[in-house]
């Protein structure tokens, strides 16, 4: 008990001196989940807007399997993405296992489906009855996809929040495929895992806080936003 | 008078059900036709086939000006609307609600402005402007959905059963807003299965009956 207290007193006196290996570490931390979001939500917010608003053969499996891997388990996306990048693999000639960007290669494979399927979600639960307002208005069929996609603002939103929730947290994909390099590819949730083999809790706890303030206030934005989106009902 | 409509032989089926058995009828002059009947007559099946927001299995839709043929193209589309009976609120301001039609036909925003504010002064929602539109009343809704129809000034105007959810109260204003309506020169087609409503309204009824439409 006691070194626990001690260790969370420590974890907050690094937190509150500013570390500079503390701050290297959340920085690249959010660094990698920051560019597998953005590249995640440029790809996933479409793909789930055509997959929403399009009737098309294969629609139905690509929902499947959308759904499928919105659950894949980060250690098989880490090895995967390491038998790409390895000397021998396919894409090894590119020389990014153990950088940052093969992180952000890993993440985007973790978050896209969940961005896409959560958005896809979101059209589909727009009210049939706006688009066809929005016809009887006189949009055009963009226009009418248009004016689905802003009532589904909302939703888009948390999916985009859901897939930084799932990035920011993950440990597996990254520690495989990143190899955990101080100052170059460990960032939080690799070190809270390392320093918690080697005993050094005072930087795992700080870190561990982190994330959690991370994760608290993503849930708070999404509460906040699902809120304002639950707002009222179709008339 | 400009838009005239003309619905020729139109049949429509749901799961084999047939609702519209070879209907013909032409709105040819301005004033308000009441399309009245009972329930499941195929009056609003009807009013959207002619407001080309469903295909009949067959017949034919044609409007034409001047005594021409239109092409029924998204300019042809733009003259005419519907008000739905549940209107399809945007998730935005009452403003933004009734701007929408004006700003997917690119107008500037001082002519939006102006047109909105007009439109909003005629249904007496100008108070609510910038209020949420899915926080309005049933009745309120009803007139925002009238708003923003007028507001892009369709030649024909279609209102498929405009009082269905509102109360007394609120069926007087929205009745009174289509005997204003009325004054203007365009076509306004309301669907009601309400008889006295439709006998106050109408410059022309049009009664349907299984599917079919019986002039008195």
């Amino acid at each position: 008990m006691n070194s626990m207290t001690e260790g969370f007193l420590k974890a907050f006196s690094l937190i509150y001196n500013l570390d500079q290996e503390l701050l290297g570490i959340i920085l690249l931390s959010l660094k990698v989940s920051g560019a597998a979001l953005i590249i995640s939500s440029i790809i996933g917010v479409p793909a789930g807007a055509v997959i929403g608003l399009k009737k098309f053969p294969g629609r139905g499996f690509i929902i499947t399997l959308l759904n499928t891997f919105m659950g894949l388990p980060p250690v098989v996306v880490g090895l995967f993405v390491y038998l790409l990048l390895s000397r021998s693999g396919p894409l090894g000639f590119m020389g990014l296992l153990y950088t940052p960007s093969a992180m952000v290669a890993a993440q985007i494979i973790l978050a896209l489906p969940i961005v896409a399927s959560l958005c896809h979600s979101a059209i589909v639960a727009v009210d049939p009855i706006i688009g066809q307002a929005s016809i009887t208005l006189g949009a055009t069929p963009y226009q009418k996809a248009v004016a689905i996609i802003k009532e589904a603002r909302y939703g888009i939103l948390s999916s985009v929040i859901a897939g930084f929730g799932r990035v920011m947290a993950e440990v597996g994909a990254i520690l495989i495929v990143g190899g955990n390099i101080a100052g170059y590819t460990r960032v939080m949730t690799t070190t809270i895992a390392l320093e918690t083999d080697k005993g050094n809790f005072e930087l795992a706890l700080a870190l561990g806080v982190i994330l959690l303030i991370i994760s608290l206030i993503i849930n708070i934005a999404l509460h906040l936003i699902q809120r304002k989106g639950m707002a009222g009902t179709i008339r | 008078m400009n838009l005239q409509l003309r619905a020729s032989n139109i049949t429509k089926s749901y799961h084999g059900d047939r609702v519209l058995k070879n209907t013909s009828y032409s709105f040819n002059k301005s004033g308000v036709y009441v399309l009245t009947g009972p329930n499941g007559s195929g009056k609003s099946t009807f009013l959207r086939i002619c407001a080309l927001l469903e295909e009949p299995d067959s017949g034919e839709i044609s409007f034409l000006s001047d005594g021409k043929l239109l092409m029924n193209d998204i300019a042809m589309r733009r003259r005419i609307t519907l008000l739905l009976p549940k209107i399809g609120v945007f998730n935005t301001s009452v403003f933004k609600n009734v701007a929408y039609g004006l700003k997917i036909r690119g107008h500037k925003s001082d002519g939006i402005k102006e047109k909105v504010d007009k439109a909003l002064d005629f249904v007496g929602l100008s108070h609510k402007k910038y209020q949420k539109a899915i926080t309005l009343s049933s009745g309120e809704t009803q007139r925002l959905g009238i708003a923003r129809a007028l507001v892009i000034d369709p030649e024909i105007l279609f209102l498929d059963e405009p009082t269905a959810s509102i109360d007394q109260k609120n069926t007087k204003i929205i009745e009174d807003i289509i005997i204003r309506i009325k004054r203007e020169e365009r076509v306004v087609v309301v669907t009601t299965h309400d008889m006295a409503q439709a006998e106050r309204l109408a410059d022309f009824m049009v009664i349907m009956k299984e599917g079919k439409i019986n002039e008195p």
